[in-house]
């Protein structure tokens, strides 16, 4: 679906008229980022980030299935294979590390792009499926980094897989039994790593059918805009090809930029040297933490160490499933009508202390539990729930918008204007 | 006008209750394909579980006569590791000394060892925080404040009945099971 104003797909030279009538590939492609999606004409570049996600994925899917030509998933051969794709295999070194520092690019597009929607309330009604899908993309993200980071079995790979799956372990009765059935066995070992290996050849692959629905129930509103206004009329809107086509070019272009000053210039600057030592069951590193990636919420998982109720270590794990799972629930919990944080004064305010809250929380995630870092984490903890389940109810219930333009173009053109100036005048 | 026809004709099949033939047969087949799926679902998931060969290395035989007062050693059952420990008496007088109602995870340290045995100590070395391997058993290793063992990770500190102390773990060192087979061995698993 798209709005009545889009044009409509009409193929002129007779093989792509043959084509159409057969199985309208082109046609899909055309509705869906071509000429005949029509998109909100004020974008600005927080919405590059969609497309930038969608190629770090593309990117990883390629140099990973690269690298599993010359990877052997063995507890003895792991690591040394990955030694042997290092120095051996030609130009091994580049397609691990644009693989690993890949990793890091897709989760920074993907945060931007979170952000990006928590700000402009891209998560509200008419698009609560779009937000939920996204999620499920970001959860299945994380459990393909998680096994992916094992794979090279070093020593923060196989502690992060135990650590990680005695979490696990912290669920009453049935924990340990989940927890030998996620190893195969009663530490990370051969039947983990190939376990992790399968999955994490699989999920990126569903990760990419998620998105087609994330896409799909997209198009169905259409995009959101820096206004948070509805699309009303043609004027408000330009063909996606070729404007934001265009403009994601730009985008593309400085995404390879800092890609490349990361694999070329700082290739284990996002990495722990100690991954280099290969597993040994028997010594633990003195200094256990996950990918950058995952320090907001491993600080959550540590910031519990009073017992109340319930163990302090199965409270900490359910803050934190329960700091994403309560994301699902937001298009409900933020009831204001106004999408966008340019109109909500107060809202931008609070926005800002959770964007820092969790850079807080992930500075702390990053550094050994000890004081002061534990009592930051706990603060920082706090305020991230506060801010979902107290502050945002409060403010949809309390804050004073500003006015909203009456339409995009308006927005875009100023009042008056809106009617004679030609799309082209925008930009 | 087919559909039509098609509904006319299974009412005049259906009995006086309304139930016809085809919906007990359509029930039957969707049920038995049901069941049948959710079966199927049991190899698939418990393929999954520790496999024989892995469920085989369950039992070690360990001797202990090199082990001196005050020594522990590590082992690995299971993959994981395994403290034995060698407590000197004046250990085995500290861990009595300290009232059980006021642990975390209250054992006395004749419950954690076998009877006649309390010098022996025999626990996992694997911490109930989120399963580093605690320091202490190895030569030099630091034991904490409490002299028995202490994790790195997240300062768990464990006393020398390897019992939880201070620091976020919720249980004391698991005991595993194990028996004597003499005076200076014992089988674990």
């Amino acid at each position: 679906m798209s709005f009545p104003w889009a044009e409509e797909y009409k193929p002129k030279h007779p093989f792509m008229r043959w084509m159409d009538e057969k199985l309208p590939l082109p046609r899909l492609v055309w509705g869906a980022v071509g000429g005949g999606y029509p998109v909100p004409r004020n974008l600005n570049y927080m919405w590059n980030f969609g497309v930038l996600a969608g190629l770090a994925l593309t990117l990883q899917i390629v140099t990973g299935i690269i690298m599993a030509m010359h990877y052997q998933p063995g507890e003895a051969t792991a690591f040394n294979s990955v030694e042997h794709i290092m120095r051996d295999v030609n130009q091994g070194w580049f397609l691990r590390y644009a693989h690993a520092n890949g990793a890091s690019m897709f989760f920074i597009v993907t945060y931007l792009h979170i952000f990006r929607g928590l700000y402009y309330g891209s998560y509200k009604a008419p698009r609560e499926m779009v937000w939920m899908l996204g999620l499920v993309i970001f959860l299945l993200m994380m459990a393909t980094a998680f096994m992916g980071y094992v794979l090279p079995w070093g020593q923060m790979s196989f502690w992060g897989a135990k650590v990680i799956t005695g979490l696990f372990g912290a669920i009453p009765v049935v924990g340990d039994p989940i927890q030998h059935w996620l190893l195969g066995g009663y530490a990370p070992d051969q039947p983990t790593l190939t376990r992790f290996f399968s999955l994490h050849y699989l999920l990126p692959f569903v990760i990419a059918g998620v998105i087609v629905l994330h896409i799909w129930a997209l198009h169905i509103p259409g995009s959101n805009n820096p206004t948070g206004v509805d699309v009303k009329s043609p004027q408000d809107t330009v063909p996606f090809h070729p404007y934001y086509t265009a403009k994601d070019g730009v985008g593309i272009g400085l995404f390879f930029l800092v890609f490349a000053v990361l694999i070329f210039f700082m290739p284990n600057a996002f990495g722990h040297p100690v991954n280099y030592v290969q597993a040994n069951p028997l010594s633990t590193p003195a200094h256990i933490v996950p990918e950058w990636y995952f320090w907001p919420f491993y600080a959550i998982l540590r910031a519990f160490t009073v017992d109340f109720i319930l163990p302090a270590k199965l409270w900490g794990v359910l803050a934190m499933f329960g700091s994403i799972l309560l994301l699902f629930f937001l298009p409900w919990i933020d009831k204001s009508p106004v999408r966008s944080g340019r109109y909500r004064p107060t809202f931008r305010i609070f926005f800002v202390i959770l964007v820092v809250d969790v850079a807080v929380l992930g500075y702390c995630g990053g550094s050994p539990a000890e004081e002061p870092y534990v009592m930051i984490s706990q603060i920082a903890t706090a305020y991230y729930f506060l801010h979902f389940l107290v502050i945002l109810p409060l403010l949809s219930m309390f804050e004073k918008t500003l006015p909203l333009p009456n339409s995009i173009a308006e927005s875009v053109l100023g009042s008056g204007k809106a009617g004679e100036a030609a799309p082209a005048s925008a930009a | 006008m087919a559909a039509l026809e098609q509904s006319e004709l299974q009412d005049a099949h259906a009995g006086e209750d309304g139930v016809r033939r085809r919906d007990f047969l359509n029930l039957a087949a969707v049920s038995f394909a049901g069941i049948g799926g959710v079966a199927l679902l049991y190899p698939l998931i418990n393929q999954m579980n520790p496999s024989a060969d892995v469920l085989a290395l369950a039992q070690i035989d360990v001797d202990l006569s090199q082990i001196q007062p005050g020594q522990a050693i590590k082992t690995i059952w299971r993959k994981q590791p395994v403290f034995i420990r060698h407590l000197t008496p004046q250990e085995i007088q500290e861990a009595n000394a300290v009232d059980v109602s006021t642990l975390r995870d209250p054992q006395t340290l004749a419950e954690r060892t076998k009877p006649g045995k309390m010098n022996w100590l025999i626990t996992m070395g694997v911490c109930t925080h989120l399963g580093c391997v605690p320091l202490g058993a190895g030569e030099g290793e630091p034991r904490g404040p409490y002299g028995g063992y202490f994790c790195p990770c997240h300062g768990s500190a464990y006393d020398t009945a390897a019992r939880i102390r201070s620091g976020p773990a919720p249980l004391n060192l698991e005991v595993p099971d194990y028996e004597f087979t003499s005076d200076t061995a014992v089988r674990i698993g």
